[in-house]
């Protein structure tokens, strides 16, 4: 039955499975962030790759979009974490996982930028052209602007996406918020606890991303006023 | 008439997309502040030879030289190689494009969207620009609006910054491709007046239009293409009220009859 002296117990843990869990939450953050950052600047390049003239730029980024796109997270985590080990090349957990999560991402940021870019009208590159721009320069200032606010939805989702699929990194070793968790409850047993803080503190930083996207989504509308 | 060399050369054009044959051999002249309609019935190929003047289509065969200048091809000893697209886009910012859909940018203001070519492509100064920009908004009646954004626009108002937009590149020629078409009934006689004042300051100008009226009376040369032919070419009075051919009487009858 209900035992006083454990519920005392467990809330004198309270804040120490919260320092834990805050630690890894950070970890869980910035890993998030650099990945992001990799999969933003990589699958931009392969967005561009695909919609090239060239055959040779498409078809490789086609062919890296496929592989990425079709073997887990997971494997590739393990791949990249593992087996570069074996043929001597040594990354930390964390730097793995960021290669790894960025290599991933950039497949799906690629196929969200590239849909973003084909929704931008042709009469807006004609247009550009027709008053004398070249097509890099019509697809700086006039394309990718416009296709930016399109893509910002897919930016978002994919963000919120990444966050949680870094717990996975946790089966690489990688201190992030689930590993920190698992520690916690392989330390004291309070599996219910921790778990649940565990889902809170997910909601919460999803909830905060996916507001901060709106947000961004909203200022960058053309200005209705005056 | 002593004719000097043409502003507008096409030799022979052809295009086809796919194994549907729009153009079928175009040989037009367009002299310097001449102004030219093309009319003609839908598909007949009017708005495809347009575009090939400013190389957004490109010819499937066939030559077009501005101001002597060949657009899109360049000579290599007898051998033909396409432009880079660098010499291109300096080729086009002697050709100004006015569009059916507008097509302004609808990231920036009316008066952004007038400036960008100078800004970007001539590398004007921003006040430069500016000065240029506010004449030719004046000139279009739409100095009021030069702060906000296009979807605030009505069609008409869209359209005569997209000429606007076009004129501050300070084009030698200009290309209408059926600037009035997408606008509501009410709002087409400004963009006319914005085309008539520019043609009578003798900018020279090819016309893709459905407005006969307008057609008959700014040109010096009307152009009656079917099928991706001309099949004749004459002053206005020549095609609109004394052709002798069958093909053209009865798509003018056609047209007049509303």
């Amino acid at each position: 039955m209900f035992d006083s002296t454990a519920l005392h117990k467990t809330i004198e843990m309270l804040p120490y499975f919260l320092n834990v869990l805050g630690i890894g939450a950070l970890t869980t953050v910035g890993l998030t962030a650099a990945a992001f950052v990799v999969a933003a600047l990589l699958g931009f390049c392969l967005a561009l790759m695909r919609l090239s003239r060239s055959r040779v730029l498409s078809l490789i980024a086609s062919l890296y979009l496929e592989v990425f796109r079709n073997v887990p997270i997971l494997t590739q985590l393990f791949i990249l974490y593992f087996g570069l080990t074996y043929i001597g090349i040594t990354l930390p957990a964390i730097g793995a996982a960021i290669i790894g999560f960025g290599l991933n991402g950039a497949a799906i940021l690629s196929e969200v930028f590239r849909s973003s870019i084909r929704t931008i009208d042709r009469g807006q590159s004609e247009a550009a052209y027709s008053i004398g721009m070249t097509r890099a320069v019509a697809m700086r200032i006039i394309v990718l602007p416009q296709a930016f606010k399109v893509a910002i939805p897919g930016m978002a989702n994919f963000a919120i996406g990444l966050l949680k699929d870094t717990s996975l990194a946790s089966a690489a070793a990688v201190p992030e918020l689930t590993f920190k968790a698992r520690m916690l409850v392989s330390e004291t047993y309070q599996t219910n606890l921790i778990y649940f803080l565990l889902a809170i503190i997910y909601l919460v930083l999803s909830l905060v991303l996916s507001h901060w996207a709106a947000r961004t989504e909203r200022r960058l509308k053309v200005v209705k006023e005056n | 008439m002593a004719e000097s060399t043409p502003l507008v050369r096409i030799e022979g054009l052809y295009k086809s997309f796919g194994s549907l044959d729009v153009l079928k051999g175009i040989d037009l002249n367009v002299q310097q502040g001449q102004k030219i309609s093309l009319i003609g019935p839908s598909g007949s190929g009017k708005t495809t030879l347009l575009r090939c003047v400013n190389y957004l289509e490109e010819p499937t065969r066939g030559d077009i030289y501005i101001d002597n200048e060949l657009i899109g091809q360049r000579l290599v000893g007898t051998r033909k190689v396409p432009m880079s697209d660098k010499e291109l886009a300096r080729m086009r910012t002697e050709i100004g494009m006015v569009f059916q859909r507008f097509n302004l940018f609808p990231h920036l203001s009316v008066l952004e969207n007038i400036i960008l070519g100078p800004l970007k492509v001539q590398q004007r100064s921003r006040a430069e620009a500016v000065e240029l920009a506010e004449d030719l908004l004046n000139k279009v009646g739409m100095f009021a609006k030069r702060d906000v954004y296009p979807e605030q626009l009505s069609g008409g108002q869209q359209q005569r910054i997209a000429i606007a937009r076009a004129l501050a590149m300070r084009p030698k020629l200009m290309l209408f491709d059926e600037a009035t078409s997408a606008l509501d009934p009410e709002l087409v006689g400004e963009v006319l007046t914005v085309m008539r004042k520019l043609a009578e300051e003798g900018m020279t100008m090819i016309i893709v239009t459905h407005e006969m009226h307008f057609a008959e009376s700014v040109s010096d040369q009307v152009i009656f293409m079917a099928d991706g032919n001309i099949v004749e070419q004459g002053p206005p009075r020549q095609i609109f009220r004394e052709s002798q051919i069958e093909r053209t009487r009865s798509f003018i009858r056609a047209v007049q009859e509303h």
